[in-house]
């Protein structure tokens, strides 16, 4: 059965098997093989001395350098932590006219404020913080609880309508849902404040003006423009932060808005949030540079 | 097709059927309006439909004992129409998920459209499903051959194939309807995990029993792959589909394990899925079709034993540098880290191997674009082991986890080397099993090989830059010393490597539809005399 044969190609013998035609070369192993199954074998050995590698019972190898990723990177952070605590310490703890006097540190600010508002604040804000349905706009100059580094500072350590003792608290009533307001007089009201892009007329006796004056000035403004430090938006401009159509604010009225941001304390750290307020607060000029 | 069963097998069969359709009842009796069902109503459909087919050929008489002197082909036929259905089901699948990535609302608003839903269903229906039939199919061809001996019995194939894509259609259909156990590349639940258990047995059995009948002295190296892979793969599933069921009547289950214990058993399972599904099986194929199709010998008969049992023993150690810089402790990661190292050797041999064995036939190589298939798929193998080993290294797998270059690396390997051989092996064993001298057009075939070369190129060259820009993004620091990027900066700059990935997706796909053409015309075409090599004389059981 075992019958082999030279190879006229390879000039190697065959093993003698034959399976269906297949046969096999007795061509010995190439050294190039097995010199580099030494050479990866001497790494494997060379790690296993210098790392934790093996299993020994309850515990394991130690190695020679030993080393644990838990703590590598314990001590990595905290390197990279003491190494900017220069700048970091002195953002969270000067005043903001002094770090805007300052360039160096405004220009570190600004540039880990940007990935910081990738990461954190874009998901909803979107992209250079142009707003989206339900998530009001950065990049202008309309503000609801101020658009200073200091204001801005507030809001993102204590978040609106969030669970922080000390959040911004802005709830609009749901006036149809409650009762508080009848269909027919939310369809009026829709229609009213869809006319305030000309501005409140004083003294106006029509019924939209009214129930206008009766239920939303309270916050609203009696001129419709809006409190900003109450979190009640101006009605008279073209800025909406849920929709100015007649659908959209008809909803608004029926089932109220209770618009939440987080307290990004203590997630993110005091310099951090810093940062952040300054760079959104100068988001409205890079906003009008795009614009141009 | 069935006629061909002995009267006592036909009457096991039906028994069998009628089992099936009563477990499918049950499952939908008990069900409710749980998914297992839904489930429950497929198996009572194909059991009845199982039952007829065989009921009409119940009362027929016995087969010709001449089929005894012929190797049995007709579930290799099965095996390999199924395969290229799925295949082409699965990419399409897949074309739409890289889609995904770059339109993200392209799923219609649907529940199952989503992209959680899509992505296993991609995943199995290209490495279970089309690899998986590739793989029993093939296999069931080249132990026969090599052997000299028809397959044990005419029923255990039967209940290896049909069993097999019962569950493949459990698993995806399972996915539409979020039944998953969120265990990558293991997301079946736990009664698809029973019943596959149950064929995978059956399957060592029968292939324990072929080879047993073999009227070669020796084992055939392509034997030695296809025992490992089924072998290890029952091993691998049996541990990490052990789960607790919710309840009887339902999909739900929870795992065994839990915690970085799950984790580890998983990837142990899920880097060995890679291992012994796509590795050892399709070597086992390369080993038999590439050297038929060069008509040369294997280059090395020793080099093959150093790489069999070189990838068999390091494999198995490897599984935890999926779980690099995790909760992991350092030292699993670090021995995981360095079998990697240590297994580029004995894969490296046998692609060396496999080229090897061209020499002296390379003019075959330039004019025949089959065996060319088998030639890219070896290239592939060896430079998807060398990335896998690299990848493994603890500091680059700190650039490179959770990147695209993973997936770069996973296709790399399924497209250049899983479909590449298998589409080799296709056109090799079409031919000669449906009677005919050569396929129906071999200008097709060029076709396809470069249809299938040109996606593949541009799939793994836009992911490896998308992988490595994406992993240079999110370590980049600015002057500040902070990070220069957020994610979603990192994910505006994928766009052109995605857009290039859904075109690289799209040849292939059309280089596989391309290929299921081809191969339907050759079947459909005339019957030539074929050649094939005598079986001995050997009764059945």
């Amino acid at each position: 059965m075992s019958v082999t044969e030279r190879d006229i190609f390879s000039g190697y013998m065959t093993t003698g098997h034959d399976w269906n035609g297949i046969k096999e070369l007795n061509s010995p192993i190439p050294r190039v093989v097995l010199w580099f199954m030494l050479v990866t074998h001497v790494y494997a050995v060379i790690i296993w001395t210098l790392y934790p590698a093996w299993p020994l019972g309850n515990t394991h190898s130690m190695g020679l350098l030993g080393g644990d990723q838990k703590i590598a990177v314990a001590a990595d952070v905290a390197t990279a932590t003491a190494a900017r605590a220069d700048w970091t310490t002195a953002l969270a703890t000067e005043d903001f006219d002094t770090i805007r006097a300052n360039p160096d540190l405004m220009g570190r600010a600004l540039a880990t404020a940007g990935q910081l508002f990738g990461e954190n604040c874009q998901a909803c804000h979107g992209a250079g913080g142009m707003g989206g349905p339900g998530f009001p706009r950065l990049s202008d100059d309309i503000w609801l609880w101020g658009g200073t580094a200091e204001d801005i500072t507030v809001t993102l350590r204590y978040g609106i309508n969030s669970p922080h003792p000390d959040t911004h608290v802005a709830q609009m009533p749901a006036f149809g849902r409650d009762g508080l307001l009848s269909g027919p007089e939310i369809a009026v009201l829709t229609g009213y404040v869809q006319t305030l892009g000309a501005g409140v007329v004083p003294d106006d006796p029509s019924e939209g003006a009214v129930l206008f004056q009766e239920n939303c000035a309270a916050c609203h403004g009696a001129d419709a423009k809006g409190v900003e430090g109450l979190g009640a938006p101006n009605l008279t401009d073209a800025d909406w932060i849920y929709g100015g159509d007649s659908a959209t604010i008809r909803l608004t009225l029926l089932n109220g808005r209770q618009g939440v941001m987080p307290a990004w304390q203590p997630r993110l750290t005091d310099a951090e949030i810093r940062m952040l307020a300054l760079y959104v607060e100068g988001l409205h000029t890079k906003g009008a540079e795009d614009a141009q | 097709m069935i006629a061909i069963l002995t009267p006592r097998e036909r009457q096991i069969g039906m028994a069998m059927a009628i089992g099936l359709a009563l477990l499918g009842l049950t499952m939908a009796a008990l069900g409710g309006h749980d998914p297992i069902a839904v489930h429950g109503f497929m198996a009572l459909a194909l059991g009845l439909a199982l039952v007829f087919a065989v009921g009409s050929v119940l009362e027929e008489p016995a087969p010709n004992p001449a089929r005894l002197q012929q190797y049995y082909d007709d579930p290799i036929k099965v095996g390999i129409v199924l395969a290229m259905i799925w295949g082409v089901f699965a990419m399409t699948i897949g074309l739409w998920v890289a889609a995904l990535m770059v339109w993200p609302d392209a799923t219609f608003g649907q529940a199952w459209s989503s992209y959680g839903r899509l992505r296993p269903v991609h995943t199995t229906g290209v490495i279970f499903a089309f690899g998986g039939n590739a793989l029993i199919a093939t296999s069931f061809h080249v132990m026969q051959r090599t052997c000299r001996a028809r397959l044990a019995d005419q029923l255990s194939p039967w209940f290896v194939l049909i069993g097999y894509n019962l569950f493949l259609v459990w698993a995806v259909t399972g996915y539409f309807m979020g039944v998953t156990q969120s265990k990558e590349y293991a997301e079946p639940e736990w009664y698809a995990d029973i019943w596959l258990v149950i064929v995978w047995v059956t399957y060592l059995v029968l292939y324990l029993r072929t080879l047993k009948r073999r009227a070669e002295p020796h084992i055939y190296v392509a034997n030695w792959y296809y025992l490992a892979f089924i072998v290890v793969v029952a091993m691998l599933h049996i541990v990490n589909a052990a789960a607790i069921p919710v309840s009887w009547t339902g999909a739900k289950s929870y795992p065994a394990f839990s915690g970085v214990q799950d984790a580890m058993v998983q990837w142990w399972y899920g880097h060995n899925a890679v291992a012994f599904f796509m590795t050892s099986g399709f070597l086992g194929m390369l080993y038999y079709y590439l050297p038929m199709r060069a008509q040369r010998p294997i280059f090395s008969y020793r080099l093959s034993i150093i790489s069999f049992w070189g990838i068999t023993f390091f494999y198995l150690w490897v599984g935890s540098h999926h779980l690099h810089y995790t909760a992991l402790p350092t030292w699993v990661q670090n021995l995981g880290m360095t079998f990697s190292i240590m297994l580029l050797v004995p894969s490296w041999a046998s692609a060396g191997n496999a080229l090897a064995t061209l020499n002296g036939a390379w003019h075959r190589v330039r004019d025949d674009a089959t065996l060319r298939f088998m030639f890219i798929a070896a290239v592939f193998y060896g430079l998807s082991t060398f990335e896998g080993s690299f990848l493994a290294i603890r500091p680059v797998n700190a650039l490179s986890h959770y990147t695209d270059w993973t997936v770069g690396h996973v296709h790399s390997g399924a497209l250049g080397w899983l479909a590449m051989v298998t589409f080799g092996a296709f056109y090799s064993v079409i031919p000669q099993i449906w009677g005919r001298t050569a396929m129906y057009s071999p200008k097709l075939v060029e076709w396809h090989f470069w249809l299938a070369l040109a996606g593949l190129l541009t799939y793994v060259f836009s992911l490896w830059n998308a992988g490595i820009t994406q992993g240079l993004m999110w370590r980049a620091y600015n002057s500040a010393g902070t990070l220069n990027y957020s994610f979603i900066e990192s994910m505006e700059a994928m766009r052109p490597y995605y857009i290039a990935r859904v075109l690289g997706g799209a040849l292939f796909l059309a280089g596989i539809c391309v290929g299921a053409v081809n191969i339907w015309l050759t079947i459909r075409g005339a019957r030539d005399a074929a050649p094939d090599r005598p079986l001995s004389p050997q009764a059945a059981e």
